[in-house]
C-alpha cells in the first residue's frame, strides 16, 4: 500500500525538469521546421543550381560534370549579352528615374498640400497592382495602332510619332518608362517618410538664415537623408535584377530579342529550349549581380549600426 | 525685382510676396496634376474599355471617352472568353490565385508571427545568426530556385497544382514575415515579458496574453504584403502551372497573347481589372498600413 505513496513524490520531483527542459526546448523546437525550410531553400537551392550549371544537364537534369563549359557558352552567346546589357541599361535608368520622380513627388507633397492622403494614394495605387497588370495595360497604350499615337493622332497632329515597342532600338525604353510608372510612389513613399523625420528645428535654422526653400532642401534637407537614397536605390536594383514579369507581360523580351533580360533568358534556356545547364548557370550569374550589390550594401550597414552602437 | 516693387505703391514687398506665393503654390499643384494624370489614365483606359463595345474601340482606338456602355466584357472575361482551348472564362484562374493566396498568407504570417516571437523573445545562443541566414531568403531570386523546386513538386506529386504553389510561397514568404515581426516585437519591452515569467506564465501564454494583443499593426502590414506579393507573383505560377490550373496572372498573359489581329480590347479591359481588383481593394482599404510596411525595412 506504500507504493502509490511512493510514487506520487517521485513522480512529482522527475516531471519538473523534464517539463521545463520540455519548455526551454519548446522555442528551438518551434523554430526549428521554419530554419530547416529556409536553409533548404537558401543554401542547398543554391547549391544544387551551382551544382547544375557546372553539369551536362539538357532536358533534364543530369549530373555529369562538365566544368565551366555552361558559363563560357553562354557568355560567347549574342543573346545573353544583349540581356545583360539591358539589365545594366534598364537599371541605371529605372532607378534614377523613379528616384527623380519619386523625389519630386514626395517633395511637392511636403510643401503643406492639400488632400495629402488623395494625392499619395494616386501615385502609390501602381504598386499595389502586378507587372503583369502594368505590363499588358501599357503594351496596349505603346501599340502605335490603338494607343497613344493613334490618339494623339486623332486629336489633329497627323505625322505624330510614338512606337517605342515597335523598334528594336527603342524598346527598352518603353520598358523603363513603364518600370519608373509603376514604382516612382514606392520612392515618393520612402523619401517622404524620410523628409518627415528631419528635424523640424533644422529646418527652422536655416530658414532664419535666410535660405531659399530650393537651398534649404538642397544643404539640409536632403543631405540628412542619404541613406534613404541608397536603400531605395538597393531596393530598386533587386526588382531591376529580378525583372522578369514586366517584360513578359510588355513585349515578351521583343521585337527580336532586344528586350531580353537576364530572368527571361533563364526562363527561356530551362523550358523552352531544354538547356537546364546552361540556364542553371545564367541563374548563377543573376545571383553573382545582385551578389555584388547586396553584400557590399549589407556589410555597410553593419558597419554603421556598429558605429551607431559605439557612438552610443 | 525693384521695378515691380516700384510699381505697388501700398505695401510693395507684401504684394510680391504674396504674388510669388500664389504661383509657387500654383506650380506645386499643377505639377502634382501632372503627374497625377500620367498615374490615373491607364487607369481610367482600362476601366473605359472594359465597358464600350468592341467596335467603338476599333473605331475610336483605346484612349477615349466611353459612347456606349455594357457589362457584357465583364461577363465574358469572368465566365466564357476563351483561352487557349477552354471557353471558361478567368473565373477558374480567379479561384486558384484566391485558393493559393489566402492559404499562404495565412500560413506563413502565422509562421513569422511565432519565429519572429522567438527570436526577439526567446533568444538562445546562436539565435541571431540563424536569423541572419534566414534573412538571406529575401534576396534569393526565384530563378535559383526553379530546377530544384520542380524536383521537389515532382517527388511530392505537386506538379501543376496550387497546393505545390502555397507551399513555394510559404517557404519563401516565412523570410519576409520573420523579419517583419522580429522588428517588430523587438521594441515590445522584455521587463513585460520578464516580469510575465516571474508570475509563473509559460511560452504560449505570454504569447496569447500579452504579445497577439501587441500585434495587429504588424500582422496586418504582414497580410497585406504577403497577400498582394503572392497574388501578383507570376514566375512560379507560369513555370509549374498550366491551362485550368494557373493563377490568374499566368492566364492574363496567356489570354492577352494571342496574335496582334482583332483585340478583343473589351474582354481583355476587364480581365485585367478582375485580376488587379483583390490586390487593388486590400490596398485602398490598408492603405496606411500598406505604406507603412514598404517603409519599414528600408528606413530601420
Amino acid at each position: 500500500m506504500s507504493t502509490p505513496d511512493l510514487t506520487v513524490p517521485v513522480a512529482a520531483s522527475a516531471a519538473p525538469p523534464w517539463r521545463e527542459r520540455l519548455t526551454t526546448m519548446a522555442p528551438v523546437l518551434l523554430l526549428a521546421p521554419s530554419l530547416v525550410a529556409s536553409f533548404i531553400y537558401v543554401f542547398v537551392f543554391t547549391l544544387w543550381t551551382l551544382y547544375l550549371s557546372l553539369s551536362n544537364s539538357s532536358l533534364l537534369p543530369t549530373y555529369g560534370f562538365v566544368g565551366v563549359d555552361n558559363y563560357v557558352s553562354l557568355w560567347a552567346n549574342r543573346r545573353w549579352n544583349i540581356a545583360y546589357t539591358n539589365l545594366f541599361l534598364f537599371s541605371a535608368f529605372y532607378i534614377l528615374g523613379s528616384m527623380a520622380v519619386g523625389l519630386l513627388l514626395a517633395i511637392l507633397i511636403d510643401q503643406r498640400v492639400r488632400g495629402e492622403a488623395i494625392w499619395r494614394t494616386i501615385f502609390l495605387y501602381p504598386l499595389a497592382v502586378s507587372f503583369i497588370v502594368t505590363g499588358t495595360v501599357w503594351s496596349w497604350l505603346y501599340n502605335p495602332v490603338d494607343g497613344i499615337q493613334a490618339f494623339v493622332r486623332g486629336l489633329g497632329w497627323s505625322d505624330f510619332s510614338f512606337a517605342l515597342t515597335a523598334n528594336r532600338n527603342t524598346a527598352i525604353y518603353a520598358v523603363i518608362i513603364t518600370g519608373i510608372w509603376q514604382s516612382s510612389g514606392f520612392a515618393m513613399a520612402l523619401f517622404l517618410a524620410g523628409l518627415r523625420s528631419v528635424d523640424p528645428d533644422l529646418v527652422k535654422a536655416a530658414q532664419i538664415d535666410g535660405a531659399s526653400t530650393f537651398r534649404t532642401y538642397r544643404k539640409v534637407i536632403l543631405p540628412t537623408i542619404a541613406p534613404i537614397f541608397l536603400a531605395v536605390a538597393v531596393i530598386q536594383i533587386q526588382f531591376a535584377i529580378k525583372t522578369f514579369d514586366l517584360v513578359a507581360a510588355l513585349t515578351r523580351g521583343g521585337p527580336g530579342v532586344s528586350t531580353t533580360f537576364p530572368a527571361i533568358y533563364v526562363y527561356d534556356l530551362m523550358f523552352q529550349r531544354g538547356q537546364i545547364g546552361e540556364g542553371a548557370a545564367a541563374a548563377m550569374m543573376m545571383l553573382a549581380a545582385l551578389a555584388v550589390v547586396l553584400v557590399p550594401y549589407s556589410l555597410w550597414i553593419v558597419w554603421r549600426r556598429q558605429a551607431e552602437g559605439r557612438d552610443g | 525685382m525693384a521695378s515691380i516693387a516700384l510699381n505697388d505703391r501700398y505695401d510693395p514687398e507684401a504684394a510680391a510676396a504674396r504674388r510669388r506665393y500664389f504661383w509657387s503654390r500654383f506650380l506645386v499643384y499643377a505639377v502634382l496634376t501632372f503627374f497625377a494624370v500620367i498615374y490615373l489614365v491607364p487607369l481610367l483606359v482600362v476601366i473605359f474599355n472594359s465597358l464600350r463595345e468592341q467596335p467603338e474601340i476599333a473605331q475610336n482606338g483605346l484612349i477615349s471617352l466611353p459612347r456606349s456602355f455594357r457589362l457584357d466584357a465583364w461577363a465574358d472575361a469572368w465566365g466564357s472568353y476563351c483561352i487557349s482551348g477552354t471557353c471558361e472564362g478567368m473565373r477558374r484562374n480567379f479561384f486558384n490565385s484566391l485558393w493559393m493566396t489566402v492559404p499562404a498568407t495565412i500560413i506563413s504570417t502565422v509562421l513569422g508571427a511565432i519565429n519572429g516571437y522567438i527570436l526577439s523573445k526567446w533568444r538562445f545562443k546562436g539565435s541571431e545568426v540563424l536569423f541572419n541566414l534566414m534573412l538571406l531568403g529575401v534576396f534569393m531570386p526565384g530563378q535559383i530556385s526553379l530546377m530544384p523546386w520542380a524536383f521537389l513538386l515532382g517527388k511530392l506529386g505537386l506538379t501543376n497544382s496550387t497546393y505545390g504553389l502555397v507551399l513555394i510561397h510559404v517557404i519563401q514568404g516565412i523570410s519576409f514575415t520573420t523579419l517583419f515581426c522580429r522588428n517588430f516585437y523587438v521594441s515590445i519591452p522584455d521587463d513585460l515579458i520578464k516580469a510575465a515569467r516571474i508570475d509563473g506564465a509559460g511560452f504560449w501564454r505570454i504569447f496569447r496574453k500579452i504579445i497577439l494583443p501587441l500585434s495587429p499593426p504588424i500582422l496586418i502590414v504582414t497580410v497585406i504584403w504577403q497577400f498582394t506579393g503572392i497574388w501578383n507573383e507570376y514566375l512560379f505560377g507560369v513555370v509549374f502551372t498550366s491551362g485550368q490550373e494557373q493563377p490568374i496572372t499566368a492566364a492574363l498573359v496567356a489570354l492577352t497573347a494571342g496574335g496582334t489581329t482583332a483585340r478583343a480590347y473589351d474582354v481583355m479591359s476587364a480581365a485585367v481589372l478582375i485580376g488587379a481588383l483583390p490586390p487593388l481593394l486590400i490596398y485602398l482599404f490598408g492603405g496606411k498600413y500598406f505604406v507603412r510596411g514598404l517603409t519599414q525595412g528600408a528606413i530601420k
